[in-house]
């Protein structure tokens, strides 16, 4: 068996080091060695978006990364979002537009929203339905999604967000 | 998944040696690898990470043309604006391949060795005039990349080469290009048929200097619509003459049936979207604004 | 649109963040997948590459011997089940046949059929020894179309499944339902239209994978973490298959990432449980999203074959339908639901349906959201739209004329209740998409009607007061759209509380009484009625306790706006008197149960305008307005939700979604990538219209809504390519390379 390799990477600010077999992917890293469970696995091959974290800024399928490329990296997950007990505007404006139902895909559409958001501070309708197409969501029909970024976005332009104090 | 070993040199020396050393794949963003070496597709003993070599890093557009790391990510690609305005079919295929999530990581190198028959990005660069440059053992060779994939999911690289860059001739005057693809949804899916054009225009815009044509999804790999393209150059530019292209295209379009669609109905699209995708290419020829048109 | 003047609720009708919505936007919210146990060992299963073969041996060794492999399981070590019926919440199941799905027997039924089992250190080790399991299979030819199945002289997947010869046959269960005289009416009717349609079987599509943990301990008790529908459903599953007592075993309810009906029937526990009685240590199995597509219970396609016959005047005189149901591998498909359903949203004096339940090589078919309603009603709603073009007849009018009312006789025997199907029909009417034109080239507009029974079953709910005046509220349903806030809004507007006082907990199965299944859209229906009943109890109770304080007779105190009023204007809000309990008797703990009350049917309706590609058949949705009743809408937002996801699943399987087999009956499109759900881009913003005829049997009025919005789009989306470009599609999905070869054909 290949030998497990020490990794050191930075996950939500903090230097962490583990240890993981070449094989094992970053989901797999964060889920099972991390116990960091909020990404989830929806499909292990990239079409779901259930598993997005981002690395180095960009949002990434973790799925489809493997646990050693994270050597040197910034990888920023779900549970990174929120600034100690304060939501941020991204998972606030979720729940107040009742954006997600069985939520199983709700920490992989607010990352990839946090993606967005940080490319482009007051999308398009389009450009959001765009943006969030390699996330699924099965519950919604995705209205109330788009209604919730559209709220976010809103909010963080006009300062009025919840947080500000980590990031 | 299968236990492999994992190597991530940062010289292309380094990548060369451990490539020349038993079953081996190369990996750029991994969003074809890792889930075909999950599934069982390929069975490498080790896998080579290739995005720490500079070289493979290279974005370069200048007078000369452009030269494009076999490991850049698709987002780069459309997000530089000289490949969206001199290499527009480029820039089209990368903004659509997979989400925007599979862009953070994919490149079109990744893209051209996986070899796939529906790649979205080989047929804008087989448009583009794209060379493929392949380092070995022995030196540096050069390929088109129309005959760069071999067979679906078989590239021409010895097991010991690996794909470098692909370089790109500078933009005529009066050109465009575009890449567009049909699927069922709109986002998220594998191309049913996809088609590339880029076609260079007299100063008047009236008529066709030259043209190339490539199509992907129907044969078992992408291909460059040789008569398709030559039929187009010195005629006028109208309903016509592209009519006549995309009836050429769809002659040697040789698709199979499977769960993206039939043979017949590939064959038909290949025709709908030769004719497209040639009217995309010429408006951006004329300097209009079509957006991502995709 | 409100039909009625509404009492004045505090509660109802408002929109408070949903009460786990912290613990879902920060990832904290445990999902089945999540849970870790120490000592846990992770399994991998074995499923058949064939889609339909005899198993003549099972070798494990190679597997056992792999450093790192603790157990292995075949159904070997499931207990034999003889030819036991059992009950199971939503419906009878034979015990044989469910043992064999859970671990193959003596055949696999369709490919993805689960062989064995491996549990190991680790997942990778697990998986690769089911690669070294080797099985001996004969191969049969796979049976993958329904007609062929029925055909005499085919191979029989099930032999254990006879006519009523005793003769073997695919043909598992035949309904039959009619009323009036079918020959008469048809004579009299001035149109007749008859069609086949054919549908594609399609899958929930829920993305959080089957998962079970199970640790069977050494006192022979067996907990099960898992994401389910229905614990209590689950519990009796696996303690069946098992053979044991069902209070041996305890389900943990996990967070649960989408059912739609897929979640009821058990997969995994059994096997998990096997594994961990082998080893002593807790087991977790987690299926990957090919099995989810090929191993767990999509919705049947169809065959259906149905006639309407309408007069001059519009009014509908017979109908008749043939209705077959793959049921897959094993019988069981919603075909007995289907039929019911066929005319249910039509007043026809004559009509009659057959149905059959038909074994194929393709996996056990399971519900999905209104199971057999939306294949039906695509084969309908087409129908009704034609006989309206022919005898040129606004087709909402039609349905305002001949729509379901109180007092209508459905085709099976119940006569309606107080429904609002013509409201629905109305509310559309009076939309301003319907009052819009549609302009433009290949563009058409369709409307369709859908109806769900609903149902009300058992459930079961205990709410204790707190000091601080808020209240704890246990039940037993679990949470996969909101729920958990509807049942806590109708407590709190019972109590006169309000919704955030109410802190509602999905608990296991030791913690309350029986509750069934999250599905028939019956949660906020019927655990609504059960919260309302313990509110009702606490009430008498804290009446009790007042009494004791103003010393006075329990009957002259009164409860109004969340206080106790007693005798000479005293009075205590429900804060003042929950610090006093203490002092008065200790904990009040109100508790309650719905088991008698039925829903009295949901109907909706829904208009669609589409543009048709002339040159690819790719049909683009470019409006969309869903109108439902809802009775009354406890939390408008979650409903609106329901809405809108019901009618994009419905979307996708118009469009785009089937499973789609070669001729070995291997699925060849079980990724996301390929079974083409409906992503957001591909959808415009879909509008939602709440229509409010109160069902009397709830105490606010309450109709269930997660089940009907799946029902009217392939319906209304086929009447809008019809309009569009003149086609009538009779088979789904209408994917652009069916719509194109129908335009050509034209």
């Amino acid at each position: 068996m290949a030998k497990k390799r020490v990794v050191t990477t930075k996950i939500n600010g903090d230097t962490v080091e583990f240890l993981c077999e070449p094989r094992q992917t970053l989901l797999e890293v964060l889920r099972n060695t991390l116990d960091l469970t909020g990404a989830k696995e929806g499909c292990s091959n990239g079409n779901c978006g259930a598993c997005t974290v981002l690395m180095n800024g960009r949002p990434v399928d973790s799925c489809l990364v493997l646990g050693v490329e994270a050597e040197g990296a910034e990888i920023k997950t779900i549970e990174g979002v929120a600034c100690g007990t304060h939501l941020d505007e991204v998972q606030s404006a979720f729940l107040e537009n009742a954006a997600l139902q069985c939520g199983i895909c709700t920490p992989g559409f607010i990352m990839q929203t946090e993606a967005l958001l940080a490319e482009n501070a007051s999308p398009t309708e389009e450009q959001i339905r765009f943006y969030l197409a390699g996330n699924l969501c099965r519950c919604t029909g995705y209205d109330k999604i788009v209604q919730a970024v559209q709220s976010a976005a809103t909010k963080r332009q006009s300062g009025c967000g919840t947080t500000a104090c980590c990031h | 998944m299968r236990d492999f070993e994992y190597e991530a040199p940062t010289s292309l020396g380094g990548a060369l040696a451990v490539l020349s050393k038993g079953t081996a794949k190369t990996m750029a963003g991994g969003t074809d690898l890792i889930d075909q070496v999950r599934m069982g597709r390929h069975a490498p003993d080790v896998i080579v990470d290739i995005k720490k070599i500079p070289e493979l890093n290279v974005l370069q557009h200048d007078a000369s043309g452009l030269r494009l790391g076999a490991a850049v990510p698709c987002y780069k690609i459309y997000g530089h604006c000289g490949i969206v305005s001199d290499y527009s079919a480029l820039a089209d295929s990368c903004r659509i391949i997979g989400g925007i999530q599979i862009q953070s990581r994919a490149s079109v190198g990744g893209n051209m060795c996986n070899a796939g028959p529906a790649a979205d990005s080989t047929p804008a660069v087989i448009a583009l005039g794209g060379v493929c440059v392949i380092a070995g053992p022995k030196g540096t060779r050069e390929l088109p990349a129309e005959a760069f994939c071999v067979g679906p999911g078989k590239n021409a690289l010895q097991p010991d080469e690996l794909l470098v860059e692909i370089k790109f001739p500078a933009r005529a005057a009066h050109s465009g290009s575009h890449y567009r693809r049909f699927i069922p949804r709109n986002e998220m899916d594998i191309a049913v048929v996809g088609v590339a054009a880029s076609v260079v225009l007299d100063d008047s815009g009236q008529k066709f200097v030259s043209a190339r044509i490539a199509l992907g999804a129907v044969a078992p790999t992408p291909l460059l619509a040789q008569a398709a393209s030559e039929s187009l150059a010195g005629q006028p530019v109208n309903e016509s003459s592209i009519a006549k292209a995309a009836e050429l295209a769809r002659s040697i379009a040789k698709p199979i049936d499977d769960m993206r669609g039939t043979a017949e109905y590939r064959v038909h699209l290949v025709g709908v979207l030769t004719q497209r995708v040639i009217t995309a290419a010429v408006a951006r020829a004329r300097g209009e604004n079509i957006g991502h048109a995709h | 649109m409100t039909t009625a003047p509404k009492p004045k609720y505090k509660v109802i009708g408002t929109r408070p963040i949903r009460h786990d919505g912290a613990d879902k936007v920060t990832g904290r919210a445990k999902y089945g997948a999540d849970i870790k146990l120490s000592g846990m060992l992770y399994a991998a299963m074995l499923r058949s590459p064939h889609a339909h073969a005899n198993i003549k041996k099972i070798d494990t060794s190679k597997a056992e011997k792999l450093p790192g492999v603790r157990a292995v399981v075949t159904s070997k070590d499931i207990p034999e089940q003889g030819d036991r019926i059992v009950e199971l919440g939503e419906g009878a199941v034979n015990m044989r046949h469910l043992a064999s799905n859970v671990l193959a027997r003596e055949k696999v039924n369709y490919r993805g059929h689960a062989v064995a089992a491996v549990a190991a250190d680790n997942i990778h080790i697990a998986e690769e020894a089911c690669k070294l399991i080797e099985v001996e299979y004969e191969v049969l030819a796979p049976v993958m179309d329904v007609i062929e199945a029925m055909k005499p002289g085919a191979l029989v997947i099930n032999p254990d499944v006879k006519d009523e010869n005793g003769k073997p046959t695919n043909v598992a269960k035949t309904f039959c339902f009619e009323k009036g005289d079918v020959a008469k009416g048809f004579a009299a009717a001035d149109v007749v239209i008859e069609k086949e349609f054919r549908t594609a079987t399609v899958h929930q599509g829920y993305i959080e994978p089957h998962n079970a943990t199970v640790h069977w301990n050494n006192d022979g008790k067996v907990t099960v973490w898992m994401s389910t529908q229905g614990t209590f459903s689950a519990r009796q599953q696996t303690a069946e298959l098992h053979r044991i007592p069902i209070s041996d075993v305890k389900v943990i309810p996990m967070e649960i990432g989408g059912g739609f009906g897929g979640k009821i029937s058990v997969y995994l526990p059994p096997v998990a449980a096997a594994l961990s009685k082998k080893t002593g240590k807790p087991v977790k199995l987690v299926m990957d999203r090919a099995a989810v597509f090929e191993a767990t219970g999509p919705t049947p396609g169809s065959v259906m074959k149905v006639k309407i016959g309408a007069k001059k005047d519009g009014s509908l005189v017979a109908g008749e339908a043939w209705v077959a149901f793959e049921a897959g591998g094993y019988p069981g498909s919603p075909i007995g639901m289907g039929c019911m359903c066929v005319f249910a949203c039509y007043d026809i004096p004559n009509a009659k349906v057959d149905g059959f339940d038909v074994c194929v090589n393709r996996p056990r078919t399971n519900a999905y959201r209104a199971p057999g309603s939306t294949q039906v009603a695509f084969a309908v709603e087409s129908i009704i739209d034609e006989i309206c073009e022919k005898l040129k007849l606004d087709p909402i009018e039609f349905r305002l004329k001949n729509g379901s009312q109180e007092g209508t006789r459905r085709v099976d025997g119940p006569v309606f209740p107080r429904i609002g199907m013509k409201e629905t029909v109305q509310a559309i009417k009076d939309s301003d998409h319907w009052r819009q034109p549609l302009n433009g080239k290949n563009r058409g507009r369709g409307v369709a009607t859908g109806f769900w029974f609903n149902c009300g079953l058992k459930s079961a709910a205990s709410a204790t007061v707190n000091p601080d005046g808020t209240v704890s509220l246990l039940e037993g349903s679990t949470d996969i759209g909101g729920s958990r806030t509807a049942i806590a809004m109708q407590l709190a507007e019972t109590l006169g509380i309000k919704a955030e006082e109410v802190k509602p907990s999905v608990v296991d199965t030791d913690s309350v009484g029986y509750t069934d299944v999250t599905g028939g859209s019956r949660v906020t229906f019927a655990t609504g009625i059960a919260a309302i009943e313990a509110g009702k109890d606490i009430i008498n109770q804290l009446k009790e306790r007042a009494a004791i304080i103003w010393e006075c007779d329990a009957g002259q105190v009164r409860y109004e706006d969340g206080s106790v009023h007693g005798p000479k204007g005293v009075s205590l809000t429900f804060k003042q008197l929950a610090d006093k309990l203490h002092h008065t008797g200790g904990a009040v703990i109100g508790r309650g149960t719905s088991s008698e009350a039925t829903q009295g049917g949901a109907f909706g309706t829904h208009a669609v305008d589409v543009e048709v590609d002339p040159e690819t058949g790719k049909v683009t949705i470019l409006r969309y307005t869903v109108a439902q009743d809802a009775g009354t809408a406890i939390h408008p937002s979650y409903v609106e939700g329901q809405f809108t996801g019901g009618a994009v699943q419905g979307i996708g399987w118009a469009l785009n979604e089937e499973y789609w087999y070669d001729t070995n009956g291997t699925m060849r499109n079980s990724t996301y990538l390929d079974y083409r759900i409906p992503t957001c881009y591909d959808l415009p913003k879909i509008e939602t219209i709440i229509v409010e005829v109160p069902d009397p049997q709830h105490p606010f009025g309450v109709r269930g809504v997660g089940e009907v919005p799946i029902v009217p789009p392939p319906a209304a989306i086929a009447n809008a390519i019809h309009q569009a470009i003149g086609v009538r599609m009779t088979e789904l999905p209408m994917s652009p390379p069916r719509v194109m070869k129908a335009i050509l054909s034209k």
